[in-house]
């Protein structure tokens, strides 16, 4: 889909959102300032600096990594983590033959928890139709060329189970803290279109 | 239900526009729908994410491609909220027809204003009860199982994505029990079933296309058969060895 050159405050859904929240306040199921609180939420508490801090811990401790792959789930649970949607979380490992990417192609699910809420082109028909047939031109053009014997691994999240990526530590990265690593990770290499 | 949400392996939809940037929302109206589904919840609209992935699903097409992912939200909200009665289609409208009038707001000038970091004055959601059940019996298949899906499709809500219907892959996790999504979202009960991570090769779900690809999907027990073919069992034979 090309480019909206509409301004998102101009569109019909959101003067049609505009009106549900009015009505919505009117009669009481809404007090207009929880927008405000989603706002703050996920845009500074929310987000996939707390992703980051997972790979960070997986790069410098081993046996972390080896539990993070194991059980996800149980292994992010020290990180006291808000935001919902990874009731269980799978955790797939990079590696210099294996690339791993993440999509969900019947809706858009995500792991928020851990990432945040998804970035648009996550949640578009391009991405989520393309990245299961054709992954490897699809990263090409988003920015990665895979070497050809790379072999690429698409998680297609069907169910309830979410799934993130742990990329593999950039070479230059060795002897950097924790929490300079931490900074080094972006969203992308989570979800697998970046490395 | 063969919808227009079930996209995976579809022709058509151009390139990925890829922002980088970490922007969450684009507009005030985004983060109002997200607030709105949240109060939707709490206001008895919808218990389930099965029910609501189901609305959303039934939007009207052209809106479900038009309208973008908040747009898309917004719409199963809409269905949901009239459906439970809480609202009036026609009370939108009117509403509509008042903010029609009004210029927008703007996003930045409302977070310029907006107070920082509050708490939400809604408080927290109410508790949804997660998904995961036990199942008292043994799972129907175990890790390395050849499997192949089902090939029939019915009129409601599925989590057995088009492209992948009569394919064969290998059972590659065995996750416990797991609300079927399918008697879920239409009320028929939680019906918990074993969930799987099935494994495809690339070329068993597009022939002729890229030969290192594996494509894994999360299936419920409903859409699974085992494969006990005589030449699949060879295959398992040879590839054991």
């Amino acid at each position: 889909m090309s480019k909206s050159h509409v301004h998102p405050e101009n569109l019909p859904q959101a003067l049609r959102a505009e009106a549900l929240e009015a009505l919505l306040v009117e009669k009481g199921l809404l007090v207009a300032s929880a927008v405000d609180a989603v706002i703050t939420r996920y845009s500074e508490r929310v987000g996939p600096m707390n992703g980051a801090r997972i790979v960070a811990r997986a790069w410098v401790d081993p046996e972390f990594r080896q539990w993070l792959l194991e059980d996800g789930t149980a292994a992010i649970g020290q990180f006291d983590l808000e935001g919902g949607q990874v009731e269980k979380l799978v955790v797939v490992a990079n590696s210099a033959k294996i690339h791993n990417v993440v999509v969900c192609t019947l809706c858009s699910c995500y792991p928020w928890a851990v990432l945040g809420l998804p970035p648009t082109w996550y949640k578009d028909p391009a991405y989520r139709s393309r990245i299961v047939r054709e992954p490897r031109t699809v990263l090409h053009e988003m920015g990665l060329a895979l070497q050809a014997d790379v072999q690429i691994r698409v998680w297609d999240s069907s169910a309830e189970v979410r799934y993130m990526v742990l990329p593999e530590q950039p070479l230059d990265s060795a002897g950097m803290t924790e929490a300079e690593l931490a900074e080094r990770v972006s969203r992308d290499v989570m979800i697998g279109v970046a490395r | 239900m063969d919808g227009i949400h079930d996209l995976g392996g579809k022709h058509g939809y151009g390139d990925v526009d890829h922002e980088v940037s970490g922007t969450v929302f684009h507009a005030r109206w985004e983060a109002a729908v997200f607030a709105m589904v949240n109060a939707g919840a709490r206001a008895g609209a919808w218990h389930n994410f099965d029910r609501f992935r189901h609305a959303v699903e039934r939007i009207d097409p052209v809106a479900y491609l038009a309208h973008g992912y908040y747009g898309r939200w917004l719409g199963g909200l809409e269905t949901l909220l009239v459906e439970a009665g809480l609202v009036t289609t026609a009370e939108i409208e009117q509403r509509l027809k008042r903010v029609s009038q009004s210029p927008p707001v703007s996003f930045n000038e409302h977070v310029a204003a907006r107070p920082k970091a509050q708490p939400d004055p809604m408080g927290p959601l109410p508790q949804m009860a997660g998904s995961q059940r036990a199942i008292p019996v043994p799972s129907e298949f175990k890790v390395g199982d050849r499997v192949t899906t089902a090939t029939e499709v019915q009129d409601h809500h599925t989590r057995l994505p088009a492209y992948a219907r009569g394919k064969s892959g290998r059972i590659a996790g065995v996750h416990g029990g797991w609300v079927y999504p399918d008697d879920n979202a239409h009320g028929r009960g939680e019906n918990p079933c074993y969930l799987y991570t099935v494994t495809f090769d690339g070329l068993e779900l597009w022939p002729g296309g890229d030969p290192l690809l594996t494509v894994s999907l999360d299936l419920f027990a409903p859409y699974l058969k085992h494969v006990t073919c005589p030449a699949n069992d060879a295959q398992d034979a040879q590839e054991s060895k």
